[in-house]
């Protein structure tokens, strides 16, 4: 327990430190979000309705991008072989590790959405829907992207490869976020239903993600 | 003969040239007897003539979800048994598995114009198949990106078995989201729901696709076979040519004139 804990400090501490790119991802967020009313045209309207939408879109590809930090730099200064090496099974400390990810790479995306929201022009219901969701979805994201992050670090490939092999996996989950936060704000299926189903999603990432990334590390790194 | 015996390629390239023009002839046989009867079959009272689009598109949707299935045994085979071929299998049969998705997509949005009145429609069933495309195509890149085929397997294998979850969704999506997509017809429990006159030609075509599908993934297991085969013998040429650039050429000549 202590080893985990000690893993999940020090992921994080890496992260916020100068180089480590936790909040790169917060900026991105920000520029794909104000990059969207010059595509679509500022009508507070149309915004309105599209907000959840390009929200979770922003969330999605924000949490992409910094998928590439979660093993890459470990296995360049070699702690990764240490981490598989270590009497701590690699589930738990993949487990672990995309916790770490999560807390700092996804929930500054989720504290930053009720700014996100006032430029895209959503009342007080919506942004907290969409915060909501988010908060239930990106476990989800991280824990599934984890699965493309090792694949690709064993393969010495990162990029666009991360991008293809994840994207697919991370559509029920965008799916889902983006119906249960418009049944919140106006659909007519109560949000319970899409929500719950979100939040199941995300528990079975949490179960199948680690298995799965330990599995392509332990057979992919010699 | 069990599958441990077809681990050594060279045995399994000799069962594969025997079986091989037996299984391209039935196939060639079932395949025109499909057609024929698909041709035969009566029009829907509703439907009209599309309704023989179903021949072809039924047995290319069953066989996209089968296709992924052979591949997810094969990832058991790589990760698990270290099976030799399996690999070879999985590797061969991702661009089948593409295709008979393709062509499902295809037919089914071909049959959906003058039905639904729309090629495309973001139904539950239609995109859970797009994903399940998307995610051969991955796979296939992941193939395409590696050189070493052995690293390349084992990565691939543990994606494959990952998206196997969405087969069951797939399967049962139709039951799940009350959609567009009409529900299974076929296998059900109460029986069948199709007319005889369908239903035979239907299962003919879906036999004659699965000996189609077992051809082709033979023939591209052989494929792929061969050309580790000539890859390892390249490397091996290099290696050579390499050796005797950096002057060993004296070595082995020298070699040679004390052997003769």
């Amino acid at each position: 327990m202590t080893a985990l804990g000690a893993l999940i400090r020090r992921d994080i501490r890496i992260a916020l430190r100068v180089g480590g790119g936790a909040l790169i991802g917060v900026l991105f967020f920000l520029t794909v979000t104000v990059l969207m009313p010059f595509a679509v045209g500022p009508d507070l309207a149309l915004l309105s309705r599209l907000g959840p939408a390009i929200l979770w879109l922003g969330a999605l590809l924000a949490s992409l991008l910094t998928l590439d930090r979660l093993f890459t730099a470990d296995h360049e200064d070699g702690s990764l072989d240490l981490i598989v090496m270590s009497r701590t099974p690699l589930e738990l400390a993949c487990a672990a590790k995309a916790l770490a990810h999560w807390l700092a790479a996804g929930l500054p995306l989720i504290v930053a959405t009720p700014a996100l929201g006032l430029l895209l022009n959503l009342d007080g219901t919506a942004t907290l829907a969409v915060a909501l969701t988010l908060l239930a979805g990106t476990p989800a994201l991280t824990f599934t992207g984890m699965i493309g992050a090792a694949l690709a670090v064993t393969l010495h490939r990162g990029g666009l490869l991360l991008a293809v092999l994840v994207l697919p996996l991370s559509i029920p989950v965008l799916i889902f976020g983006v119906a249960a936060s418009q049944a919140a704000i106006s659909g007519p299926v109560s949000f319970g239903t899409p929500f719950s189903i979100l939040c199941a999603l995300s528990l079975v990432s949490l179960v199948i993600g680690p298995f799965a990334a330990a599995a392509s590390l332990r057979h992919g790194l010699d | 003969m069990t599958l441990t015996d077809l681990a050594n390629p060279t045995r399994f390239l000799a069962l594969t040239t025997r079986i091989l023009p037996w299984l391209a002839g039935a196939t060639a046989i079932l395949l025109a007897i499909g057609l024929y009867q698909s041709a035969m079959a009566p029009d829907d009272y509703q439907q009209g003539a599309t309704v023989k689009i179903m021949f072809i598109h039924v047995p290319n949707a069953w066989l996209s979800m089968f296709v992924w299935g052979v591949m997810s045994v094969a990832a058991l085979g790589t990760l698990v048994w270290r099976h030799p071929l399996a690999d070879v299998a999985a590797k061969a049969a991702a661009p089948i598995g593409a295709a008979f998705t393709f062509l499902a997509l295809v037919t089914g949005s071909l049959w959906g114009r003058p039905m639904w009145g729309t090629y495309w429609e973001w139904d539950a069933r239609l995109t859970s198949v797009l994903i399940l495309f998307l995610m051969y195509l991955g796979l296939m890149a992941l193939w395409r990106a590696v050189e070493d085929p052995s690293r390349a397997a084992r990565a691939a294998a543990v994606l494959t078995l990952v998206g196997a979850i969405n087969i069951p969704i797939i399967k049962f999506s139709v039951d799940w989201w009350n959609t567009l997509h009409q529900p299974a017809s076929v296998f059900r429990a109460g029986g069948s729901t199709l007319d005889k006159a369908f239903l035979w030609p239907l299962l003919v075509m879906a036999i004659a696709f699965s000996l189609l599908f077992i051809t082709l993934h033979l023939a591209a297991m052989r494929n792929e076979i061969l050309r580790r085969r000539v890859r390892s013998l390249q490397m091996m040429q290099a290696s050579r040519t390499s050796e005797a650039r950096t002057g060993l050429r004296d070595v082995t000549a020298s070699k040679e004139i004390g052997a003769a």
